[in-house]
């Protein structure tokens, strides 16, 4: 009884964290909800982040190399496009001379959002290739994230428009594996609870 | 309507935003150099440029161009004289000459940002203009050549 009651509980709360987090308009989130530490709890929350992250839609602009990937099997972007220094590509091959403020209409088009681009070459944020535990600590390290606090962690996942671009990738593009508003659910479950890292065995 | 200009032209045009821009230049301004390939960003034959970017003009919207100045291969010199040009001419760089417009406002962007292109640089500009006919190795070269005549010119 007493389980049921705790387990009533803590579904509640994520509810009401989920419900409350619905309503926020899109804008800077400061602060984030905190619940009691749970590293088991956190760290399952994370994992289902790191699915999303590593999924082709987030993973082919956070590449180990210079050059942007593309398709679902991640390969590397046709053309030799390069990174650039601001992420947004080199001389003629800028992002958005081909890649518009939206989605070019029809399959093998160029997809776009007004922010399309890489990471900067001073903040690369790779994500290809780490393991959870990396890209955990990686995620939270501001050296790394490109300075962000937990509270920006949180609304960069949940509000930034080019991340938003993953569930809006155009014709023929599969979608991350869970939706938006699940998967800012889960960040903030992982940092309210702690911003556990998994294990270096975790896979 | 639509204001664009258009190597220094203003043109006000009736015409859907969502109208490719390679198809208001070429149909509605009777612009031809610039050159239709593949229509979906992957040759860079309709290569133009939008306010000094060397944008693909066969996915770039006629409303983004609204207000802005495109230069096209046409308005690129005042008498086919941008070092390029020239540079093209003596190293006799096309076959058919379909992708060579868009070739050349590429690289026009390529010896802006780096007078000085190494064939590295000249891979990283150029890779996103395919030539049917493979006269990679003249572009190549008509690019060193153009950097050196730029580079006398200013020293002249
Ligand atoms: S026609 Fe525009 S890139 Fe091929
Ligand atoms: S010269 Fe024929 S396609 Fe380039």
């Amino acid at each position: 009884m007493k389980k049921l009651i705790i387990i009533t509980g803590i579904v509640l709360i994520a509810g009401m964290i989920t419900l409350s987090f619905r309503e926020l308009p899109a804008t800077k989130e400061s602060s984030f909800a905190t619940l009691p530490k749970d590293s088991i709890g956190s760290v399952k929350a994370y994992m289902s982040v790191y699915k999303v992250l590593m999924s082709a839609r987030c993973m082919n602009c956070h590449p180990s190399g210079n050059a942007p990937l593309q398709g679902d099997d991640n390969h590397i972007h046709t053309m030799n496009v390069q990174r650039g220094v601001d992420g947004k590509g080199v001389y003629s091959m800028r992002c958005n001379n081909c890649h518009q403020a939206e989605n070019t209409a029809g399959p093998h088009m160029p997809p776009g959002n007004p922010k399309w681009g890489l990471p900067p070459a001073h903040m690369r944020m790779v994500f290809q290739g780490r393991t959870p535990r990396q890209l955990a600590l990686q995620l939270l390290d501001p050296k790394q994230n490109g300075g962000r606090t937990k509270a920006q962690l949180i609304d960069h996942m949940a509000n930034d428009e080019l991340v938003g671009w993953a569930w809006h990738p155009g014709e023929g593009r599969t979608l991350p594996p869970m939706s938006r508003l699940a998967f800012a659910t889960q960040v903030r479950l992982w940092i309210a609870k702690g911003a556990y890292a998994p294990s270096a065995k975790a896979k | 309507m639509i204001t664009i200009t258009v190597n220094s032209q203003r043109h006000d045009i009736d015409v859907d935003p969502n109208m490719p821009l390679l198809w208001a230049i070429r149909d509605i301004l009777g612009l031809t150099g610039t050159k239709f390939g593949c229509g979906a960003a992957q040759c860079g034959a309709c290569t133009v440029h939008l306010n000094g970017e060397a944008v693909r003009s066969c996915v770039t919207k006629t409303g983004r161009a609204a207000g802005q100045n495109i230069v096209t291969i046409e308005g690129l010199s005042s008498g086919n004289n941008h070092p390029l040009q020239l540079a093209w001419n003596e190293m006799n760089v096309p076959q058919c000459g379909y992708c060579q417009s868009g070739q050349i406002m590429s690289a026009v962007v390529l010896l802006r940002e780096n007078p000085n292109p190494t064939d590295q640089d000249i891979d990283d500009a150029m890779s996103g203009n395919i030539c049917r006919c493979g006269t990679y190795q003249r572009i190549r070269a008509a690019i060193h050549k153009a950097a050196a005549m730029q580079a006398e010119g200013a020293k002249s």
